[in-house]
């Protein structure tokens, strides 16, 4: 049994490192600024994930009992996560972005960035 | 009375949840006080919650959630091997507009978290009316079929009337898939959705 857990443990701690490694490795690699954010957002979420899990494991098994302490790591991370990416990206479209190269939007507005969102309160009526 | 007391039920669970789980010990004193944690905050934060977010059916949020865990460990292999071994030249990086049906904003919320936490996608902006998102594709040979996958894999199992979106299938008019009702009978549309 506890081979067993060792296992799993010392399986989940590899992978997490592989992946960890490869997203700090694809932000190195990659050339565009976006491309960059890919890397790090996405192959680290596995990265983190597997660590957790390993730990979730260790203290089951060898530790003082069940920890709760990585499930909350694993909602923090995923809710924080998304906005950091989507901050980064946002601050890229300000600075470096031509509106030609975006794609349109399919609707009467642009893209918040190029346009002004507007009251909040009134959604598909932006300020002009 | 009790309406006042407790503005938000589900915050207050959360919150009294999420207090047990960081002090990490089920006894009578972490949940109590967790519940007092969960009994004031809520009331004082009252003012800056424009409105309570409807909670779908549990079974739901379930699923998605494990949808989306599943497409996270798949498309962080496809990641790492893009990353690792496709040479620079052949990653086709592309913008891909998400028309969007939904509406409600905490919806839109996690749609966007979704698309930035599942590896290859990163959702940059929100059109200035909030119908459309804007996406960043590490790499995909067909943007707009990576468009109509997020629509049919993500948004449809957010949407507030699952019924309205739920028959798609094979469309043999358009050749194509399709996520409108009426697939079966005949599509509506000449190019697939």
């Amino acid at each position: 049994m506890d081979l067993i857990a060792e296992i799993t443990i010392a399986f989940c701690l590899v992978v997490s490192g592989i992946f960890g490694l490869v997203g700090s490795f694809g932000l190195i690699r990659l050339d565009q600024p976006m491309q960059r954010l890919h890397a790090p957002t996405k192959a680290t979420t596995l990265g983190v994930g597997g660590a957790l899990v390993a730990s979730m494991l260790w203290f089951a098994v060898f530790g003082e009992g069940f920890s709760f302490h990585e499930l909350l790591i694993t909602l923090f991370l995923f809710l924080t996560a998304p906005v950091t990416a989507f901050f980064i990206a946002k601050a890229h479209l300000h600075t470096s972005v031509d509106r030609a190269e975006l794609p349109p939007t399919g609707t009467a507005h642009d893209w918040s960035v190029f346009e002004d969102p507007g009251d909040p309160e009134l959604p598909g009526e932006p300020r002009r | 009375m009790l309406g006042r007391l407790v503005p938000h039920p589900v915050l207050t669970l959360t919150l009294t949840v999420v207090w047990v789980m960081l002090i990490n010990d089920v006894s009578a004193g972490t949940v109590a006080f967790g519940l007092i944690l969960g009994l004031v905050i809520p009331v004082i934060t009252a003012p800056y919650w424009p409105n309570r977010p409807r909670i779908a059916s549990l079974p739901r949020i379930a699923e998605y959630a494990l949808v989306v865990l599943w497409d996270i460990v798949l498309a962080n292999i496809q990641v790492a091997a893009i990353i690792l071994f496709r040479p620079k030249a052949r990653i086709r990086t592309h913008w891909v507009t998400v028309p969007l049906d939904l509406t409600s904003p905490e919806a839109i919320t996690v749609l966007a978290g979704t698309i930035t936490m599942t590896p290859g996608t990163v959702s940059s902006d929100l059109s200035a009316d909030g119908r459309a998102l804007l996406v960043h594709c590490l790499d995909t040979a067909d943007p707009e079929a990576t468009a109509q996958g997020i629509k049919m894999r993500y948004e449809r199992r957010l949407s507030p009337s699952p019924s309205a979106a739920t028959p798609w299938g094979f469309c043999a008019r358009s050749g194509g898939w399709c996520a409108r009702p009426g697939w079966a009978t005949g599509c509506w549309r000449s190019t697939p959705w």
